[in-house]
Formats: structure tokens, sequence, C-alpha cells
């Protein structure tokens, strides 16, 4: 059930519809192309309201999660279709089809059926029937989620580099946040129906105007921390764990004080900190070596946090380690909201 | 010992199945003295008689007229109809569907003799007995559950997502239709037709009861009812028999892959 | 899915002869066992005689004998065919060349008209030179039965054919069945040391139930409607040893015109027929139509 919803999406933009499974992504999705009606409101294109017209006459592009290919025609005739039901000449069709075929390096593949491509050649297939008809918008609905990571990882760049050279209008639907953040100009954040927050992938990213979207983009994800403020408004207590808020809340101190709160910092903001300015000390459990990354997953008290380690520092299962954040990069969440920046 | 048990099994059940029809053809080609002859001779002299005679003398030309034009046109019709509703049924989702697609399977299950006399009444009523749009009215019925069962299950393997696809791409929904679904959905289809023609060509009950003038009958009236006064005249029936179920034969012969397909999808993936 | 169009005009006509053909006349067929109507005394009128009919049929011993035939009929026919299915079914699942020749012969009996393979099977009976007597007798043809005419044969010969010809349709689903089952079982079962009779005993049969309890039900449902094969081979004799149920409706409804009654009879078979498939469905079908869904 989408709640009230309003966005625009700019000339050339690259929109990121983002958000859990059920959080009403692809529903939005499906309205602007007109596979579904909306109870109230209005989908305006280029300027023209279209909400009452059916998807052949709102001049959109979509790209379904699997594909949707005709299995019965080859993949010419799959590029070919929509440009066929329109009319267009031989001549128009056959170099509209060698274009997309070479951009998206399918040439080869022309004369043969859906049934005999791999996953990665559907997906570029049903890209191509999308950019032939040069529509005014495209409609990708989480095109890449059924591919395996490292084709993900490939395509990603695929798309962004299409992106550029076709200067195309994109509006992209995953769940994946990080695909999100590498293709997006801008995201829409969605949680059950409900926008949670439109940015680019920075604001996102560094200003999450509240918890869930705070973890919801980043991985790993953001250290919460749900505590108490002591009655001065400077420290707050969690388990065994102290945080110094002073500098943060400096003049709202007596707005916050006594009351919950929940702070947020992300892996990579918290350092090794000597017994000086480290507030929290915790036992490490589990390393995880990327080879280009390090993260230590620490218990504390009944808390888990998770650090990115830099190389050089000792790490051992059992060990103990001291943290420590700069109070800038410190995020404070009351209830759920953020109400204040690094 | 496995392999041996196996190939044993494996002439065991070929037998079983083809011999006692084999018999039969071969009986059909024997002359008049072959067939009661002791011992029973196992090839025939090839000889045609019995079939010029039941041809002739029996009217079995006139038996598969009927039985072709009966099952054709039930066929179409059932076919044609079910696919309506097996696309809608695929389609919709709604608690209805399968409330609808229990009731055909309950339908499906009455004893014929359950509705034998009203539907007989109904059609004496309209003054179609021995017509042949009366009895293709009731087997149309009769065919009905099946074809939408199986008919429901090959839609339901077509992905909505297709059919939307070409509306995006600028099909209108009947477009989309005659464009993309009909094509996906022509294997399926046609399986149903051999399963539901297969059905109606041997029907025996309701011909029975609604086709009692004999130039109307069917070919398995007529051949459940050869005439023989004194003695059985089973060189004909054997000739009448085997030109029966022929095209019965070629059409398993040669869809045998879609016939199983289409019998175990609708029974056991329902 | 399509939220905003109509379904209706797509099931009406399907809806239009259901309704016709099958579910009007269920209900007139009830109506009619209430009264005493003989179709050849058009003048005797309808008369309205509550449930005599049905009192009539319980005290009627042809009826109860017919009730009686069709039962050990179903009986035999069912579990015959069930088992030979899952003997043919077992084979057909292995792969050999010529697999697909065996599954077309095995086919044959299935697309053969059920009133060819009674007149084929009466023709394999005769007394005289039929194909029965003489592999079990050869030329002693004194001793040649004649099993349509022998009140304590007739039954057995026509279940002999009756399996014979619907053995492949119950093979057909429970083949379907056999083939759901992941190889990957039987590599498990054997890294874990079962034998082949292990491994038919704790894996083939536990998940081939499902397919063996539906090929079950549709050859009992259909068993109890088994007319062409009496009509045919033995007219329901020799002194009612096969006269199965719809047989005796027919004979009552259309060879005597007795309506009522005959709608009466019509009616028991429905009922008994619903009862037996209610029972089924509720034991072991709730089952079935569970692993329809999440199949």
């Amino acid at each position: 059930m989408l709640q009230e919803i309003s966005f625009e999406v700019a000339d050339g933009e690259f929109c990121v519809l983002l958000g859990p499974s059920g959080c009403g992504k692809s529903t939005l999705l499906r309205l602007v192309a007109g596979l579904e009606e909306a109870a109230s409101g209005s989908i305006l294109i280029g300027g023209g309201r279209v909400d009452h017209l059916p998807p052949r006459e709102r001049d959109v592009a979509f790209v379904f999660q699997n594909y949707a290919l005709y299995p019965h025609m080859s993949v010419f005739e799959n590029l070919a279709f929509s440009l066929r039901l329109r009319g267009l000449p031989r001549e128009e069709i056959g170099s509209r089809v060698s274009e997309a075929a070479r951009l998206l390096e399918i040439e080869n593949l022309l004369s043969r059926k859906p049934q005999e491509l791999s996953g990665g050649q559907r997906q570029r297939v049903a890209v191509g029937r999308a950019i032939v008809r040069r529509p005014k918008i495209f409609l990708f609905d989480e095109p890449l989620s059924n591919l395996d990571a490292s084709l993900r990882a490939a395509m990603r760049v695929e798309l962004a580099r299409l992106h550029d050279k076709l200067g195309a209008t994109i509006l992209y639907v995953t769940h994946d946040q990080a695909e999100a953040m590498t293709l997006a100009d801008k995201i829409v954040v969605l949680k059950q129906g409900e926008i949670q927050q439109i940015g680019s992938p920075s604001a996102i990213y560094h200003e999450p105007v509240n918890t869930f979207v705070a973890t919801f983009v980043g991985s790993p994800k953001m250290n919460l921390i749900e505590g108490r403020v002591d009655d001065k408004g400077t420290i707050l207590h969690s388990g065994g764990l102290s945080v110094d808020l002073s500098k943060v809340l400096s003049g709202r101190r007596s707005e916050y004080a006594g009351k919950s709160m929940t702070v947020g910092v992300r892996p990579e903001d918290l350092h090794p900190g000597g017994p000086g300015g480290a507030w929290v000390a915790g036992e490490v459990e589990i390393v995880e070596d990327l080879g280009s990354d390090r993260f230590v997953h620490l218990r504390c008290g009944n808390l888990e946090l998770i650090a990115r380690m830099p190389a050089g520092v000792p790490l051992k299962r059992g060990q103990t380690l001291n943290l420590a954040a700069e109070g800038n990069r410190l995020q404070l969440f009351y209830q759920g909201r953020r109400i204040t920046g690094k | 010992m496995k392999r041996l048990f196996f190939s044993l099994g494996v002439i065991l059940i070929g037998t079983f199945s083809l011999l006692p029809f084999l018999w039969f053809v071969l009986t059909s080609w024997k002359d008049p003295t072959e067939i009661t002859a002791i011992p029973p001779q196992i090839i025939p002299s090839f000889h045609w008689g019995f079939y010029r005679s039941a041809l002739d003398k029996y009217g079995l030309l006139g038996y598969i007229r009927n039985s072709a034009v009966v099952a054709g046109a039930a066929t179409l019709i059932s076919i044609a109809i079910g696919s309506l509703a097996a696309y809608a049924l695929s389609r919709f989702h709604f608690s209805w569907s399968r409330l609808y697609l229990m009731l055909l399977l309950c339908v499906s299950m009455f004893p014929q003799i359950a509705i034998a006399g009203p539907v007989w009444r109904i059609l004496n009523h309209l003054g179609w007995l021995n017509t042949y749009h009366g009895i293709v009215a009731a087997y149309i019925s009769l065919s009905l559950p099946l074809a939408i069962w199986i008919l429901t299950t090959f839609f339901k393997e077509l992905p909505y997502e297709i059919e939307e696809a070409a509306l995006v791409d600028g099909c209108t929904p009947l477009q989309a239709l005659w464009k993309v679904v009909f094509p996906l959905a022509a294997p399926g289809i046609f399986t149903a037709s051999i399963l539901v023609f297969i059905h109606a060509w041997n029907e025996f009950f309701f011909a029975l009861l609604i086709l009692t003038y004999p130039g109307l009958q069917t070919l398995p009236v007529g051949i459940a009812l050869f005439p023989g006064e004194y003695t059985m005249p089973w060189g004909e029936i054997a000739a009448a028999s085997t030109i029966a179920t022929l095209p019965l034969i070629f059409l398993t012969l040669v869809f045998q892959r879609r016939i199983v397909r289409g019998l175990s999808a609708g029974a056991v993936k329902g | 899915m399509k939220g905003h169009r109509s379904a209706f005009p797509f099931l009406f006509p399907s809806l239009l002869f259901v309704l016709v053909f099958s579910l009007y006349p269920i209900f007139e067929s009830f109506r009619l066992s209430f009264y005493r109507l003989i179709l050849t005394l058009p003048w005797l009128g309808q008369k309205f005689v509550g449930l005599e009919n049905y009192g009539d049929l319980l005290t009627d011993p042809v009826a109860l004998n017919s009730l009686m035939t069709t039962m050990i009929f179903v009986a035999v026919t069912a579990v015959s065919e069930v088992m030979l299915g899952l003997g043919m079914a077992l084979i057909l699942n292995e792969s050999f060349r010529g697999r697909g020749l065996l599954r077309a012969i095995v086919l044959i009996p299935w697309a053969i008209p059920t009133v060819v393979s009674s007149q084929m099977w009466r023709f394999i009976f005769n007394d005289r030179y039929g194909l029965f007597n003489f592999l079990l007798f050869g030329e002693k043809t004194s001793l040649y039965l004649a099993p349509l005419a022998d009140p304590q044969l007739a039954l057995m010969a026509i279940m002999t054919a009756d399996i014979w010809k619907t053995s492949s349709f119950a093979a057909l689903i429970i083949l379907a069945g056999l083939q759901i089952i992941p190889d990957e079982l039987y590599e498990a079962a054997s890294i874990d040391g079962a034998t082949a009779w292990q491994k038919f005993r704790h894996i083939t049969l536990p998940l081939v139930k499902p397919a063996l309890l539906l090929a079950l039900l549709f050859r009992t449902i259909d068993a109890f409607r088994v007319f062409d094969l009496v009509f045919v081979m033995t007219q329901g004799g020799p002194a009612d040893t096969t006269n199965v149920l719809q047989f005796y409706g027919y004979k009552k409804s259309f060879a005597e015109g007795m309506i009522g009654y005959g709608s009466a009879i019509s009616v028991g078979v429905f009922l008994f027929s619903l009862m037996l498939s209610l029972v089924y469905i509720r034991l072991i079908g709730a089952r079935i139509l569970e692993r329809r869904e999440t199949a």
C-alpha cells in the first residue's frame, strides 16, 4: 500500500527508488508505466498528465526483473517488436536495432532465441529493447538482481556508462544500496509505502534523516547505540558504555537531559583509541579480513559493534580493543529522527 | 541380474499392452475360415474382404463421418470456450477461480447416469435429439472440465510479465493476446485439443442415448451395436475397430510426449 | 494482477454449459426421483410418491446386488491398476533405449475407444476360437470355457478388460509423481549405504504416495461409472453377475422407461460416488491439494 508519495525526476537524471522488499518501490514504478492504476493523484511525464493513458501511449520503456523477453522471437525481433508496432520503416528499424546491439555488444546474438542466451546476455537484450524505443523515460525494475555477483558489478558500470552516453532520464528500482549509491544522481528511500528521504547519494549517506535510512545505506551497517542521556546532558550511558556527547549536543544539553537517545557511528569512523580518548573497550569476536579492508566485530557488554581497522593493528580473537570516534562523526537520533549532523 | 529383471519387465509390459490389440487387428485381415480356425493362425493372409464388407454392408463410412463431425465440432468449441475461461482463471487471482476449478472437478466426477435422463429430456424438449448440435452441446459440457483444467495449467506457466512487456512496447490488450499470448500458448492448446478430441471420439453413453437413428450414430455406437443375428461378424467388427482406432493410434504415437505432459500436468501439478 | 478488468465475460460461456448440462440435470434427477414416471406409459402422468422409490430401492435385491457387484469391481480394478501402474511407471522412469517406444505402446490401450476394447476382449474370451481359451487349453477344444456366459467368471473377465485398458492411465499419473523426486535424494541414500530395496521403501514409496493416491482416486471414481464394458460384453448378465450400478440405472431408466425409479438409482449412484470422493478428499486429498499449491 502506497501512502502519499510525491517526487520529481529531472531531465537526464538517474533517480533510484531504494528500499526493502514490500516497500512499494516496484508498485510505484509500475504506476508510472501504466501497469497499475493509482487510487488518486497524478503522474506527469514531460509536463503532460499520463495517469489515464494506457502503457503504450506513455512513451516509457520498461526493463523487467525477469527480462520478459518474447521466447518465440529472435533477439532481433524482440528488439524490433515495438518499432514494428509503430510502423517505422524497415531501414529505420534496422539501424536502431544495430545501434543498440553495438552499444550493448550483442550484435552476434541477433539471430538467437532467448532460451539460448545466458542470464547476462538476456539482460542486455532487455535493456536493448528499451533503448531502441528512445522513450521519454527508462524504467528499470531490479534489472540486476538475477545476475551473479561479479556480473552484477560489471553491469552496474555498463549501466552508468549507458546513462552517460544516452543522457537518458532513468527511474530505477532496487533493494541493493550499493547499486543505488554508485548509479544514482538522486535516491528516493522508501519504507512501507512512505518516502523516508530524497537526496543525493552523499546526502543520504552522510545525513540520513532517520535510523532506518542510516542503517539501510552503508555496508557494514552503521552502529546504533541506544541509551539514556545523563541529567547533565553530557554523557550517554548504554550497557557498559559511556559516550561523551558534550561537543555534539553543545547548546542543547538541557533539552535532552535524561532522555533516551540513539547514537549512530559508522564502522569507518571508529578508530583504535588510546586509554585517554577511548569510550568503548570491547572483546574481539570475529575478524572479517577482506584483503582490502578488515572489519572487526566487537562485543562490549551486551552491545555488538563493528569497526573498520587499518592494516597494521594486530587483531586476535578474545583480545581487548579500545575504540573511539570523533565527536563530529557521531549522529544522534531522538525518537528515530536525526537531530544533529556530523 | 537387475538388468535381466528389467528387460523382462520391459518385454512383459510391451507384450501386455500390445498383444491383445495386435491380435484383434490381425484378425481383421484374415479370411472367414481363418477366423474360426483352431489353433488360431497368427499371420493372416491379408484378406481385405472384411474391410470391404464393413464399409459396404455395415455403413462404416457413415459412422466415421458422424464421429469426425461430432468430435471435431465438440473439440473446437470446447477449446475455444475453455481457453477463454482458462486465461481468466490463470490471470485473475480471485478466490472464485479456485472455487470454479473445484466445481469443474466435481462436475467431471458425476456418474453419467445421474445426469443422462434430464439431459435427454432437455434435448428432447428442444427438439435436439438425433441432431448434430444436440450431441455436440452435450459433449461440450462433458469436455469442458478436462479442457479447462489442462488449459489453466498451461496458461499459468506463461509469465504475466511478457504480456505487460507487450503492453509497454505498444500493444493494445487484444494485440498482446494475439501476438504474444497465443503463439506461446499454442502448444498447450494443441495438447488440450488432442486430449479432448480423443475423449469425444471415444464417448459412448450419451451417443447411445441421444443418437438413435443409425444414419447419425457415431463409431462407438456403431461398433457396440454391430448387428449379428446368429453369429457375430467378428471379421467386420475387427475391421471396423481397426479403422475406428487408427486415427487415435496415429495421434497418440506422434504426439505421445505432449499427451503424457498434458495428462500429468493436469493431474499432478494441478 | 488485473484488478480492474472483469473476469465474468471470460467465464460466462463455460459457466452456461456447466449450469445447463451438468448442474441443472443433477437437481432434476433429484426431483424426478420423487415421482413415479414411466416413459412408455405417458398417460399415467407424473405422480408424486415422495420417498417411495427410495424405499423400493433399499429393498430391491437386484439393486443391492448391483451395489455389491460394483463395489467388488471398483475395489479389485482400482487397486490392481494402481499396482500395475506403479510397476509400469517404475520401469518407464528409468532411461533406456526404446523408452519412447515403450511409452507409446503403453498409451495404446488408453487411446482405444472403450467399446473397441470391449469387443476385442469379447473376441478373446470367445468360447470357440478365443485367444484366452487357446492359451489355456491349446487345441483341446472340449475343455474350452465360456467366461462371459459363466456366472462365476463373467465379472473377472470384465475386470481383466478394464485393468488392461486403464493401467496405463494410472502409470502416467504415477510416472509424473516419480519424476518429481530429485535424483540427489537417491545419491544421498547411496552414500548413507542404502540398498536398492531400501531406497525404494524409504525414498520412492513415501514420496510417490500422493501420486499413487491421486491415481487411486481417479480410478475409483471412474470404475464406479463403468458402463461401456458391461453393455458390450455381458449386458449385465449372466444372471446379473455383472449388473453394475450404472448399467442397472440405464436399464431401468431407458430400456424399461421407469424414469422415476431410474432417477432414484441415479441419485443413489451419485450420492455414493460423492461420498466416496469426499471420504478420499478428507483423508488424503487435503494433502494432495496442499502439495499442488506449493508446487
